[in-house]
């Protein structure tokens, strides 16, 4: 069997007093795209800190494609490519002088590093800019450039550290275009941080840390297939109470998630009409749809990750405003 | 050779980024050029030297040395400036986790803050005819040798400093606070012979003198107003350089992140 191409094993990390991660324990098999979610804070950049090789863990190990990150960093370093919240390129340089840069580093050289950056830039549809200076590229444009860098070496493993950061929704898209072709083309492992829960939506797998904690680990229809199928969501003033008030006076399963109460009646339709007769008054809104990703967030995490808003009252379960 | 050509790549992205911004060009001669003229002009009337020490060509010839060494200096140093945000925000994070040596990082950038300190300065140079100033091979190779080396030793301390630095600002106020004294102290605007006690062994203490004192021998050979002989001089700006370079490559091998 294959060594996974991530393998963290009870790592904790701590900034003096503060602690980042909590035994975090985590596998990545090699070619899925894993994605990890976490509101700001919650650890993420830590866990990316020390598998790029940047920092030791206080505790417990990592392993990329079995090297150990501190016993074997250069190793690991050939392995791995990174594309970082802000895009690492120098921007008086060029495009291709920036690529050219990045191939020294890997020791690329001659027509092959030509031909490798002359395939990436078609690739990502940036050919035509080759020879602008970075500076002078739209926020998208440097995105995909930047993956280029992080691509020139055809690592195995890419991280990258909510690389759709400020990006409008069809350079979004056009990202996330040239990510899923390139997890075709070469079976690159993607491990990808995030709080944009259409975003992890997409992953094969994925994490959820909460407070430097792994508190969720699945597929994203494993996770909301644990929150059950179709169900009633219900906003409401004061949620404890109501749901108190629900248990109390019918007996069905109930769940706080959040500032939201789940229901989990054998017939939903049916039974929100009752629910309406008895208690109206303290419900502002009922929505009957399967659980979303946000939803699995809140029962896992407690709190409400930065997502965007207005599509939990879609009927039937998730919308996707950026696909 | 993995580590040659990463050292390269550095050295030449800090020299196309120089010539780039016409304003950095622009900004690192035109300050000094005003100091000696300003200065040079100024006490050219009044500067007397101290008893039975002859100085030739008077308080402009006397103040052009340390004007060189004062071109050194802040090219050097300010070409790391970029390095604080860097570090933080993107462009040598990629070159940290790229399987290249630390130690290259740092050669190709003090290189490339090295060469064009040294171009500037020997631009400075375009003016001994005015001076009257004609050195010897000899001395020209002093005054390069001397060049490369403060250029060496102030990049490879602006980037340790900047390594450790948050914000631009920060390095901007640390900066200040020891570039200007380094020079002041260096016995480039007075003779060091003539100063106050306490003040000259302030100036023994600096290195930044040894550097001042060998680009003097090396423009007028057998000056009487350098602080000590030329082999000293090159022998003191040398641990200087190798010093400031240990102390670069120390940092950069520490965790990324302060932990």
């Amino acid at each position: 069997m294959a060594d996974p191409a991530v393998d963290i094993q009870g790592v904790t990390h701590q900034y003096g007093e503060h602690t980042a991660l909590r035994d975090v324990s985590l596998r990545v098999e090699a070619g899925r795209l894993y994605g990890l979610l976490g509101p700001n804070g919650s650890g993420k950049t830590t866990l990316f800190r020390i598998l790029s090789t940047l920092m030791p863990p206080t505790d417990g190990t990592a392993r990329v494609f079995g090297t150990d990150t501190t016993l074997d960093p250069v190793a690991v370093r050939q392995a791995l490519g990174v594309v970082f919240q802000e895009a690492a390129l120098d921007g008086a340089l060029t495009v291709r002088e920036n690529l050219r840069f990045q191939g020294a580093l890997y020791r690329l050289r001659g027509a092959a590093l030509q031909d490798r950056i002359d395939e990436l830039l078609a690739r990502f549809d940036v050919a035509d800019r080759a020879d602008d200076p970075v500076e002078e590229l739209s926020g998208g444009l440097r995105r995909r450039v930047d993956l280029a860098r992080g691509l020139l070496h055809r690592p195995r493993l890419l991280l990258l550290d909510e690389p759709t950061t400020g990006l409008d929704p069809a350079a979004r898209r056009s990202f996330w275009r040239a990510l899923r072709r390139l997890q075709e083309a070469e079976g690159t492992t993607l491990l990808m941080a995030t709080h944009l829960m259409d975003e992890a939506e997409r992953c094969d797998r994925v994490g959820i840390l909460s407070e430097g904690a792994l508190v969720a680990d699945g597929s994203p229809s494993a996770l909301k297939g644990e929150l059950g199928e179709e169900t009633l969501w219900l906003d409401a003033d004061e949620p404890r109470a109501l749901r108190d008030r629900i248990e109390a006076q019918f007996g069905v399963s109930t769940r706080l998630v959040g500032a939201r109460v789940q229901v989990a009646p054998p017939d939903p339709p049916a039974f929100l009409a009752s629910l309406y007769e008895a208690f109206g008054e303290y419900i502002q809104s009922a929505t009957i749809r399967t659980p979303t990703l946000e939803d699995v967030f809140m029962v896992h995490a407690g709190t409400s990750p930065e997502a965007p808003r207005g599509r939990v009252l879609a009927r039937g379960g998730q919308t996707d405003e950026s696909s | 050779m993995h580590v040659l050509r990463t050292i390269g790549a550095l050295t030449g992205r800090e020299i196309l980024k120089f010539v780039r911004d016409r304003s950095r060009v622009l900004g690192a001669v035109a300050q000094p050029l005003a100091l000696w003229v300003l200065l040079g002009l100024g006490f050219q009337g009044t500067f007397r030297p101290p008893a039975g020490m002859d100085v030739e060509g008077g308080y402009v010839a006397f103040l052009f040395p340390g004007i060189l060494a004062l071109v050194l200096l802040f090219t050097a140093i300010f070409s790391t400036i970029s390095v604080v945000d860097e570090r933080t925000s993107g462009f040598l994070q990629a070159v940290m986790v790229a399987p290249t040596s630390r130690t290259a990082l740092v050669l190709g950038n003090a290189l490339g803050g090295t060469v064009l300190a040294t171009g500037q300065a020997l631009l400075f140079l375009l003016a001994l005819p005015l001076l009257g100033v004609r050195p010897t091979l000899e001395g020209m190779a002093l005054v390069a040798g001397i060049c490369v080396l403060t250029g060496i030793g102030f990049t490879a301390l602006g980037f340790a400093i900047a390594w450790r630095m948050d914000t631009t600002r920060g390095f901007h106020a640390v900066m200040n606070l020891v570039l200007l004294p380094l020079w002041f102290l260096s016995g480039a605007m007075f003779p060091v012979e003539g100063a106050a006690p306490m003040l000259r062994a302030l100036v023994w203490a600096n290195p930044v003198s040894y550097a001042v004192s060998g680009l003097r021998h090396g423009l007028y050979t057998g000056t009487e107003a350098a602080l000590a002989g030329p082999v000293v001089c090159l022998l003191v700006t040398t641990a200087f350089a190798a010093l400031m370079l240990a102390l670069a490559v120390w940092q950069v091998r520490q965790p990324f992140f302060r932990t």
